[in-house]
């Protein structure tokens, strides 16, 4: 497989980038050179390996259902670009629905 | 099905996925609180808010809510569930992506059964997946901002896909039902729909009858309530066969319900925005879920809507719509049962429950939670009717007053001096009187009319403030009219 200057569009497009037709290029280049390089796994017998989604070798990590404490209302507005009523404010989004 | 043919022109498929939020204390990936109604944006911290180099943490709970729902829907739970992120931004999502479950969701392949028509129905439930769900926007009335509320972005999920088996707006409002059911009695979600822990978006589409290609379909969200879901879906359902059979062809988009107006509207999303690029979450390692841990889990699950049902129908001997309306709930069926405890009588109890107790909350508008009867309390006045302390019509009074007051039947019915009359000579003495001021209703009765016996009876009653025993006056009263 190799990056197309329309899959790179499209990725940026998703990751709401703007990029002069010259990075894009240079991206068309860039992401062909990294693919041609993992691409030597596909030289590696893995028809017998099970799909690797973790490489760490713990499995089950997990809390309890115990409250702790969250952190002020000034604190988590701290980094908004803008705040007002103690909520973040952004710019108006049409009401399309949450993805959730 | 042949009646059907002849009075649709397509035969209608509907899918639903429906999201309900699990009451754990905590967030799915921090211990910030679940709770409902805190000021915007305080229960919130660098995890949930997707701050960068954080490090979500799985909670337990949420884990194993998601795995009973599964069981209780019978689904497999695979050994090996995973989290995957699925990118898309939205300013309800801080981080840009929402944590979910993509190729190894915690259930697979399950179903419910539904009654379509007095018959079972199977509707198979394609999975079952564990996601955070994402914060609250509202619109600034200027139309240039939205405001955003982070408590509740976080709060886990189960998001129940089912297959496209549904062939009706009614049998997708069962399914619904049904669903809800079997979650209150896991105890795993409130699952209010018009308080938003239980949320259901549908896929509709039309074909010709006997064509197994599918149509093309639309997605239907924001219908609020369970009427709102079989409103929405019967709107969607004329207005495609109406573009149908004009000569039209549906076009696959997402609609939003609109319940005041009755129609629903396209959101002209883009359908190129439909590609979340999901990978395995790098934060959150593998679960593995062995066999000991699935039958805790099942253990926790109690008998549930369906058993119950055909259980209070053989044990009980009540029809299948009582025993359906008294397992709607299980705090309602636990009522039930806590009842004939007390007493042998469990179709009596059943009537009154029907009948007395759900027409009082109903009129009321409030739950059995929020009154202090109990069950045992119920069982001790049906004993108290069955001794012959009270009368069934006194008993009405009784019942009343037990929800009112919370009091047992028996304080009830000593202070207020309830006690029936089955003093035969009492009895007789008011019958005498009545018997001896009512001439014209004895030469009545002399002259055929059965009629004029009722007469009487209702003024013993009365004279006796209903207190008197009606079985010991109906047969007094006859005795004097015989004998005059």
């Amino acid at each position: 497989m190799s990056i197309t200057l329309g899959n790179v569009e499209h990725v940026a497009k998703l990751a709401k980038l703007q990029l002069s037709h010259e990075d894009k290029e240079n991206m068309v280049e860039q992401l062909n050179n990294i693919l041609a390089f993992a691409d030597a796994l596909s030289t590696v017998e893995t028809d017998h390996v099970a799909p690797t989604s973790h490489v760490l070798p713990i499995s089950n990590v997990m809390r309890a259902d115990a409250p702790k404490e969250s952190v002020s209302l000034q604190l988590a507005l701290q980094n908004a670009p803008d705040a007002d009523e103690g909520q973040f404010r952004v710019p108006a989004v049409l009401d399309t629905g949450s993805e959730a | 099905m042949s009646e059907t043919l002849t009075q649709k022109p397509f035969e209608t498929v509907v899918g639903l996925e429906v999201h309900v939020e699990l009451h754990t204390k905590t967030k799915i990936f921090c211990g910030c609180s679940t709770s409902f109604g805190a000021p915007a944006n305080t229960n919130t911290c660098p995890i949930c808010l997707g701050h960068p180099g954080v490090l979500p943490v799985l909670n337990k709970q949420a884990l194993e809510y998601a795995m009973k729902a599964a069981i209780a829907l019978n689904c497999e739970i695979g050994s090996i569930s995973k989290f995957d992120r699925k990118n898309y931004f939205y300013p309800d999502s801080p981080k840009a992506y929402q944590i979910s479950q993509y190729d190894q969701p915690v259930g697979l392949n399950g179903w419910i059964d539904i009654e379509v028509n007095g018959a079972t129905k199977r509707i198979g439930i394609t999975r079952i997946h564990l996601e955070e769900d994402a914060g609250k926007l509202t619109h600034e009335s200027s139309g240039f901002s939205s405001l955003v509320d982070f408590n509740r972005v976080g709060t886990p999920l189960i998001e129940i896909v089912s297959e496209p088996e549904l062939r009706s707006p009614e049998e997708a409002k069962l399914y619904l039902e049904k669903l809800r059911s079997i979650l209150l009695y896991c105890d795993v979600s409130d699952v209010k729909m018009e308080e938003g822990s239980l949320r259901c978006d549908a896929n509709i589409s039309l074909r010709p009858w006997g064509q197994e290609k599918l149509g093309t379909r639309t997605e239907l969200k924001n219908m609020n309530s369970f009427r709102g879901v079989q409103r929405g879906l019967e709107y969607e359902e004329w207005r495609q066969a109406d573009v149908l059979l004009s000569g039209g062809k549906i076009v696959q988009e997402t609609l939003r319900w609109d319940d005041a107006k009755g129609i629903t509207i396209s959101m002209r999303s883009k359908e190129e925005a439909h590609d979340y690029r999901y990978f395995p979450d790098p934060d959150l390692v593998t679960i593995h879920i062995d066999q000991a841990w699935k039958e805790r889990v099942q253990a926790s699950i109690p008998e549930l809507p369906d058993a119950r049902k055909a259980r209070y129908q053989s044990q009980y001997e009540l029809s299948p719509y009582d025993a359906d309306v008294l397992t709607s709930t299980m705090i309602l069926a636990d009522f039930f049962e806590e009842s004939l405890k007390h007493t042998k009588d469990s179709k009596s109890a059943a009537n009154w429950i029907m009948g007395d107790l759900l027409g009082y909350l109903n009129q009321h508008g409030k739950e059995l939670t929020d009154i202090s009867l109990t069950g045992a309390m119920l069982g001790e006045m049906i004993g108290l009717i069955e001794n012959g302390t009270i009368s069934s019509k006194i008993a009405k009074t009784v019942f009343k007053s037990m929800i009112e007051s919370g009091k047992p039947p028996k304080t009830i019915v000593e202070e207020q001096g309830l006690v029936q009359i089955s003093d035969e000579g009492a009895i007789k003495a008011v019958v005498e009187k009545i018997v001896a001021a009512n001439p014209q209703s004895v030469a009545d009765f002399k002259a055929g009319k059965d009629r004029a016996i009722g007469f009487l009876v209702g003024q013993v009653m009365k004279e006796t403030k209903g207190k008197a025993n009606p079985g010991l006056v109906n047969q007094l009263i006859a005795d004097a009219l015989t004998n005059s």
